[in-house]
Order: structure tokens, then C-alpha cells, then sequence
């Protein structure tokens, strides 16, 4: 038959996020495939350094709706780690409880747009009534379902009352056992089961020499996880475990992840019972010394790596970001090797892809071709004017005007 | 003269079955959405689409054959429509009726399938083919099965008219019982050419955007789901016409209740279908229907041949 | 884990969650019939900002720390302020109510801050307690 080359994207019923992948099909069966990303680029980290760090702390937090916690945590932490402050005990468990209450929120999402993907849209409202339990009691600790902004440089923010924590409880105690009943879905379901198994392979080798992270590394038998590799936070008090499938396939990641849901109802127990008395917060100095730090958090899809420069004011110098998606999506083509076309929206889901927390800016190193280097803004800005006008758009006009009516 | 045209336009004909199909639609959906703890839209839902979708521009696009690509709503919307006419639906006579009746209503009743291949294909556009593509595919699946479970209980009949099998079954009261397995074994064939879940693998959404449907828009649009909520109503018909044919010589008021209740019936094991499954893959559609679905249709006829020779009619 | 392999009482069969979808058909809807039904916000939730003008000291930490730029303070006489906001650039962060150390400012519970018309966004809270009016 012959070849078609089909664009998924960047806009596309599969895509919850604009992405551009463009697959080489012959009949139903996938012969290419071919990623490219940067449609989600807003410039984060060049807006970080012209904001104060006490500012910067919510512009990380809009990375992502879903992984908001997780930024804002993993900035924060690198931060305290320069100005070497001690966060008291009670922030980090709140943190942690934060953290967990998010990634419950995350997997469950998840779990509905795997069952819309595969068209099986009853798993994704019955998922996503249940998560209004959980949006519910996060408005009700910090004031708003998503972007929670309790993070402070020192700790956090709010603090839990008794009556917080009889609610936590209660939630949890529903949502465990609403768990309890899509984890015997997945091990029953036939159509859901035959959609899943078998689809996206990826193998224990090739999960590592990927660098995969996250609940598609640890379906392939790889047992990494930051909470126990490199504990941040309260984890190193809290029993943990991880949480690992040897299926390889996207059957495997749905199972990792419902594991990892009854595993964080267990944590927030555990962390509840456990929270210390005492101070929610230190004072944290406007300047910052001098230094550098690299913090790491496991985010519900995988391990989220921030870096922080400063050099001794009150704004970063640096702010480098790594979501944990820009590890994994290099992994899709791979596991799309000799698929089927109607495998690829699940493959896709199942590395539970979000593209607004991966779009940063990256230089690539070419030993072939020869590097351009790095230019100034001013440089950045001339250069674009020459090539728009190259391509015949010249845009003079409407910046006089602009600049006339401001 | 008249009551022929009256028939035609407006009962049981056109009119009747756009009502109908509307109908059908709304309560497939709004018992989708209760089973899924929704509310699910209010009566009018489907009325309002339709006048919106109507009030639209055609846009048709520049690489598509305009002529064709108008053409293939209208012989959908046709095409379903008279195959209706041959149905029994509330008594043993249908509209018209003839010898060989059977055979014409699933010809009828496949160029619907037909028409979203050359839709999707004269649309020229990526999606639209790869959609095309897999329809046609899904109907070498199921056609099978479906005519060999329509004409099993013909065969018990002894009849090639849908009016003389009604008649037939009403005369033995309780020979329909017989014919079980061969209903199940439709209400999945009927599955696979209304394109539901777990069939809709050619209109899958998330993967191929619209599927055939993706350039339409406006009034072909409009006909084209029209024909498809019609289509509902005449498969359903067609199949309660075939394997529930009791109740039949009661008086028309009954009757109509009674075929009513029956496409309720149908039309909500469809929408529960819907709900609890999820959609096959191609390669898995075709080894279910030819694996599974078409021997159990086969052992239906030769249940049905066997029991003409002990019942010796 | 070990509950989530597969045991010997998991038959795989097709219609799992049959029982469960027909129970749905008999119990109340979970959609929220909003916005015939208003739904009630929780207790500290951070809506829109509310601004007393009588305990403002000028200090402007609040439109310092402000990650948007969003508040200005704008001295109207002697020991008076007024606080402008525009509503389209807040991110309803509440950091303004936490940097402020006369606790002027507090979070409301109004969240449907929807309008048709731009200039409806930005609102001013007067000096002047009598007439405290926001357009």
C-alpha cells in the first residue's frame, strides 16, 4: 500500500495539548514516526529572571495545571537549599500532604482520558466525578482547586486545622475504596484489557538506555522513584514504597498508577498521623546569596528537575527547568515501532504527556554542524525582524502605530 | 390515491421516521448520560442541533468532486427511508410487500454504509479516507452475520416476504422462541452497522477526528446524521419485525404501543452497549466477527433448517 | 503490589462495570445544576481582593510583591489611599493580603468575575469609607 504521511496534531482530538507528530502510515500499521515539540513555549524561564523570587514562586506554579505543587515545591526547595534556610517539620509535611493529594487528583485524570482514548467514556466520568472529591478538599486547604499556592520560601503558607484533617480522612476513605473498584475494572474489563495490553512496548533496556522516568519507566521494571532514590520533603520519614510492573506496556503503566493511588492514600494517613507540632514558616531573606542549587521532586509523571542561579539580589540569574514529559516523549517512537494507527492515541496518553510543562528552551550540541552560540535579546530581536522581512512581511507600519497609541 | 401519499410523506413514512429518529436519539442519549450519573440533554437537544447544523454554510472543499460529495447524504437519507416501507411495524401487512422483500430491505439498508465510503473518499482529505477505509472493512465484518440472522428465522418461515413471516409467526404463537441466539447474535451485528460502540472504529474520534464525517458540514451534514438517527429506528424495526413478532393482530392503537415498547426495548440494550464497553481495534473487530459472531449466526440457520425438517412444515 | 495481580477469582469477561451503570440510572444526578443552583464556595477561598481603605499606611509592599502587577496605590489626600485593581491581571494569589502588615486587605469568596465590558475590570476602592463604590 502505499505511504501516507498524516499530521496528529498540533491540533487534534487525541492531543489535550498542542504537539505536532507527523506518522508515516501504510494501511492501519505505522512506519515512522517523528515528534515536534515547542508549541507551548511562553518564555517562563526568561520571564523568572526579571521577577523577584518571592514572584517567582507563582509564575513557576502556572507551568502546569496539573503539576503545580510540584513545581512550585522543587523551585522552592532549590532556593532554601542556597540560602540555607531550615524549613520547619510541620511544612514539610504539609508539603507532602499537598504533594500526595495531587498526584491522587493527577492519576485519576489520567485514568479518565485512558478510558476516552481507547472510547471507553464511561471510566471517564465515573473518574472524573471522583475527582471532584479531591479538587473539593484542595479548595478547601488553600483556597483554589488548581494552583494551589501554599508554597512560601521557607515554608508554606497555610496551615491544617482539626477540621481540615476529619475531612482529608473522610475523602480519602472514599476515594480508596471508589480505587478499590477501578483497580477490579482494569483486572476484568475484556475490551478494556484487550485495548491495553500489548500496545507501546517498551523493554527493561530500552526504558533505560531512554532515560525514561516515571510510571513508564517503572511498568518497564525499572525501580526508580525520587521519593525513595533522593527523599525530599517528609518522604524520608514516611514508609514508602515502589511501586513496579513488569508487563512493559500500557496495561502495566495503568496498573503501576492505580498502585500508586492506594499507596498515597496510605502516605497521607501515615503523614497525618505523624504531622509534628510547631511553626509553619521562617523568614526568609529578600536577597539571596550567592550560589547555585539542583533540586528534584517526583511529579505524578515522572522526576521534575529544577536549577537555580543567583547572584546576591533579589532576582534569579538562572532558572532551568526538566520536566519529567521531554524525558518520555522520546520514548513514543520506539514504543510505536510496528503499531497500528489506532494504538497511537493510547501510547501517547499512556506516557500522560504535558506539553505546557515541557516546552523550555534547549540547545542542542551538533558534532556535525556548527554551533550558533548564544545571542543577546537585542541580537534575538533584530534577528527576527531580518528574517520576517526576508520572507516578505515587514511589520514597521504597525509598530509605528502601536508605539503612537501607548 | 391519497392515503398512499399520506402514507409516504407523513405516516408511516418521512415525516414520521424524522420524528422518530429524532426520538431515538434523544433517549439513547439521555439514558447514556443517567448511567454515566449525568443529567443528559433536555428533549429538544436533537431538534436543536439539526435547525442549527441547517442554518450553516456547506463548506466543500477544494480538492473534494462537489458533485458526489453532495450527493452522498441525499442517497443516505433516501435509501433509509425507503427501506422502512417494506417493514412490518405494527401489524402483518408492511406498506408494499413482495416475494424477495427481505433481500431488497438489507440491500437498502447497506448503501447507507456505502455512502459514508464514497463520502469519506470523494472528500479527498486524510482523515476522511483512512475513515472511508475502515468502513468498508467494518461492513465485509458484520454484513455476514447480519444477513444470515435475517434470514434464519425466513427460512423457518419459509418465506422470502418480512409480511409473510410476520403472518406466519402470528399464526404459531410461539415459534419466535426459537430464534434467541439469532437475536442476540443481530443486536451485535445491528451494533456494527450503526457504527455505536464498540463498532464506531470508522468515526473514532480521538483518532481520526470525524472519521468520513470530517469535512461535512451544514446542511449535508444535517442529512447525514439524520439518516443515521433514521437508520436506528429502521434496524431496530427490522430486527423486533423479524424476532419479536407477537402481538401482531392486535388493534392498531395496541399495536402501535406494543411496537413502540419493543423499539424502547432495542434501543436501550444499544445505549447500554454504548456505556459498558470499550471500542475495539480493527484487527480485533474482524476476528471477533468472524471468529465468534458469524458461526453462532450459522448455527442459528441450522438450528432454523433443522427444526423446519422435525417440525415437517 | 500484591492486590494488584491478577488472582484467581478476577474472571476477565466483557461488562465489568454492567452493575454499577444500571444502579446509576436510580440515583441522583452528579452534575451540579449551576447556574440555577449556586454553588457555595469553601471558607478561605481566594476569590476576588477586598480592600479597607481606613487601615492602609501607603507602605506599597503589596504592589511590590505583587507577581502581576495588579494593585496600585494611589494617595488621594493626607493618610488617605485608594487601591486600584485590575481584575484581568490578578491571579488571585492572595500574596497581597499576606504581605500586607496592617491586614487591609482580605480575600471574598466572589469568584463570577465574568463581563462584557473591559473597562468594567478595573475596579477602585475610595478613600472615602462613606462612599466606598467599585464601578
Amino acid at each position: 500500500m502505499r505511504k501516507v504521511v498524516i499530521p496528529i496534531g498540533p491540533q487534534h482530538p487525541a492531543l489535550k495539548e498542542p504537539e505536532s507528530f507527523s506518522v508515516t502510515l501504510s494501511g492501519e500499521r505505522i512506519m515512522a514516526f517523528s515528534a515536534r515539540l515547542g508549541y507551548n513555549h511562553r518564555g517562563i524561564e526568561k520571564a523568572c529572571e526579571e521577577r523577584t523570587y518571592l514572584q517567582d514562586v507563582y509564575l513557576i506554579e502556572r507551568i502546569c495545571g496539573i503539576c503545580s505543587h510540584t513545581h512550585s515545591t522543587c523551585f522552592v526547595q532549590a532556593v532554601e537549599e542556597i540560602a540555607g534556610l531550615q524549613v520547619p517539620k510541620r511544612a514539610l509535611y504539609i508539603r507532602s500532604i499537598i504533594g500526595e493529594l495531587e498526584r491522587i487528583h493527577s492519576h485519576l485524570l489520567w485514568l479518565g482520558v485512558a478510558g476516552h482514548e481507547v472510547g471507553f467514556d464511561t471510566l471517564l466520568m465515573y473518574t472524573w466525578r471522583d475527582r471532584e472529591v479531591v479538587m473539593d478538599i484542595l479548595a478547601e486547604l488553600t483556597g483554589n482547586r488548581v494552583n494551589y499556592g501554599i508554597n512560601l520560601i521557607g515554608g508554606v503558607k497555610r496551615d491544617l486545622e482539626k477540621q481540615h484533617i476529619t475531612d482529608i480522612l473522610k475523602s480519602v476513605d472514599i476515594l480508596e475504596e471508589r480505587t478499590k473498584y477501578y483497580i477490579q475494572v482494569c483486572k476484568e474489563e475484556s475490551t478494556l484489557i484487550q485495548r491495553l495490553s500489548g500496545v507501546g512496548v517498551l523493554s527493561h533496556n530500552d526504558a533505560l538506555s531512554l532515560g525514561a522516568v516515571g510510571p513508564t519507566a517503572r511498568a518497564s521494571d525499572v525501580a526508580r522513584d525520587t521519593r525513595a532514590d533522593d527523599p525530599y520533603a517528609a518522604y524520608d520519614e514516611l514508609d514508602f514504597k515502589i511501586v513496579t510492573d513488569d508487563h512493559n506496556d500500557v496495561y502495566g503503566r495503568t496498573l503501576v498508577r492505580l498502585g500508586e493511588l492506594m499507596e498515597s492514600y496510605r502516605l497521607i494517613r501515615t503523614a497525618i498521623k505523624n504531622l509534628p507540632e510547631g511553626l509553619i514558616s521562617v523568614k526568609a531573606p529578600r536577597k539571596i546569596p550567592v550560589g547555585e542549587a539542583f533540586s528534584r521532586y517526583e511529579a505524578p509523571r515522572g522526576e521534575d528537575v529544577h536549577y537555580v542561579k543567583s547572584n546576591g539580589t533579589d532576582k534569579p540569574e538562572r532558572v532551568k527547568v526538566r520536566a519529567p514529559t521531554l524525558a518520555n516523549v522520546q520514548t513514543v517512537a520506539k514504543m510505536l515501532e510496528d503499531g497500528q494507527l489506532a494504538d497511537l492515541p493510547i501510547v501517547i496518553a499512556a506516557i500522560d504527556p504535558c506539553f505546557s510543562c515541557t516546552d523550555r528552551l534547549i540547545s542542542v550540541n551538533s558534532s556535525k554542524s556548527e554551533t550558533l552560540g548564544s545571542m543577546k535579546w537585542e541580537d534575538l530581536r533584530l534577528y527576527g525582524i531580518e528574517w520576517h522581512r526576508s520572507k516578505g512581511m515587514d511589520f514597521s507600519a504597525i509598530n509605528k502605530k502601536l508605539a503612537e497609541r501607548l | 390515491m391519497l392515503i398512499s401519499i399520506f402514507n409516504l410523506l407523513v405516516f408511516p413514512g418521512i415525516i414520521f421516521l424524522g420524528v422518530a429518529g429524532m426520538s431515538a436519539e434523544f433517549i439513547d442519549r439521555k439514558l447514556y448520560a443517567r448511567m454515566q450519573n449525568r443529567t443528559g440533554p433536555p428533549w429538544f437537544q436533537p431538534w436543536a442541533d439539526f435547525i442549527k447544523l441547517v442554518s450553516k454554510e456547506d463548506v466543500v472543499p477544494t480538492e473534494a468532486n462537489p458533485r458526489m460529495f453532495r450527493a452522498m447524504p441525499i442517497f443516505a437519507l433516501t435509501s433509509t427511508i425507503t427501506a422502512s416501507f417494506y417493514i412490518p411495524l405494527w401489524s402483518t401487512h408492511a406498506l408494499y410487500s413482495f416475494n424477495g422483500d427481505l433481500i431488497v430491505t438489507i440491500y437498502l439498508l447497506t448503501i447507507p454504509t456505502l455512502t459514508y465510503f464514497l463520502g469519506g473518499w470523494y472528500s479527498t482529505s486524510l482523515y476522511s479516507k483512512i475513515g472511508a477505509i475502515r468502513s468498508l472493512t467494518q461492513l465485509f465484518a458484520y454484513e455476514v452475520p447480519l444477513l444470515m440472522c435475517i434470514l434464519a428465522p425466513a427460512l423457518l418461515a419459509n418465506t422470502w416476504s418480512l409480511s409473510e413471516m410476520a403472518k406466519f409467526y402470528s399464526h404459531h404463537h410461539w415459534y419466535w422462541m426459537f430464534n434467541l441466539l439469532g437475536f442476540a447474535i443481530s443486536l451485535i451485528a445491528l451494533l456494527g452497522k450503526l457504527e455505536k460502540v464498540p463498532f464506531d472504529i470508522p468515526e473514532a474520534e480521538t483518532e481520526i477526528v470525524g472519521g468520513t464525517f470530517t469535512e461535512y458540514s451544514g446542511r449535508l451534514l444535517a442529512m447525514f446524521k439524520l439518516s443515521i438517527n433514521i437508520e436506528t429506528i429502521v434496524g431496530a424495526s427490522l430486527v423486533s419485525a423479524v424476532y419479536l413478532p407477537f402481538g401482531l393482530q392486535l388493534t392498531p392503537a395496541l399495536g402501535i404501543l406494543l411496537y413502540v415498547g419493543k423499539l424502547l426495548f432495542i434501543i436501550s440494550i444499544l445505549s447500554l452497549s454504548r456505556t459498558i464497553f470499550a471500542r475495539f481495534r480493527m484487527d480485533q473487530m474482524v476476528e471477533f466477527c468472524w471468529k465468534i459472531v458469524s458461526p453462532l449466526a450459522f448455527l442459528q440457520m441450522l438450528i432454523c433448517l433443522i427444526l423446519k425438517g422435525v417440525l415437517a412444515i | 503490589m500484591s492486590d494488584l495481580k491478577r488472582g484467581a477469582c478476577d474472571m476477565i469477561r466483557p461488562g465489568k462495570m454492567l452493575v454499577q451503570v444500571l444502579q446509576s440510572l436510580f440515583k441522583k444526578s452528579a452534575t451540579s445544576q449551576y447556574p440555577f443552583k449556586k454553588s457555595e464556595m469553601p471558607a478561605h477561598y481566594r476569590g476576588k481582593i477586598n480592600f479597607h481603605p481606613e487601615l492602609c499606611i501607603g507602605c506599597k509592599m503589596c504592589e511590590r510583591d505583587c507577581p502581576s502587577n495588579a494593585i496600585k496605590i494611589v494617595k488621594v489626600g493626607d493618610k488617605k489611599f485608594e487601591a486600584q485593581f485590575d481584575l484581568a491581571k490578578c491571579i488571585y494569589c492572595a500574596q497581597c493580603v499576606d504581605s500586607c502588615i496592617k491586614k487591609a486587605l482580605e480575600s471574598t469568596k466572589e469568584f463570577e468575575l465574568a463581563v462584557l465590558d473591559k473597562n468594567k475590570l478595573k475596579v477602585t476602592f475610595c478613600a472615602d469609607v462613606k462612599k466606598d463604590t467599585d464601578k
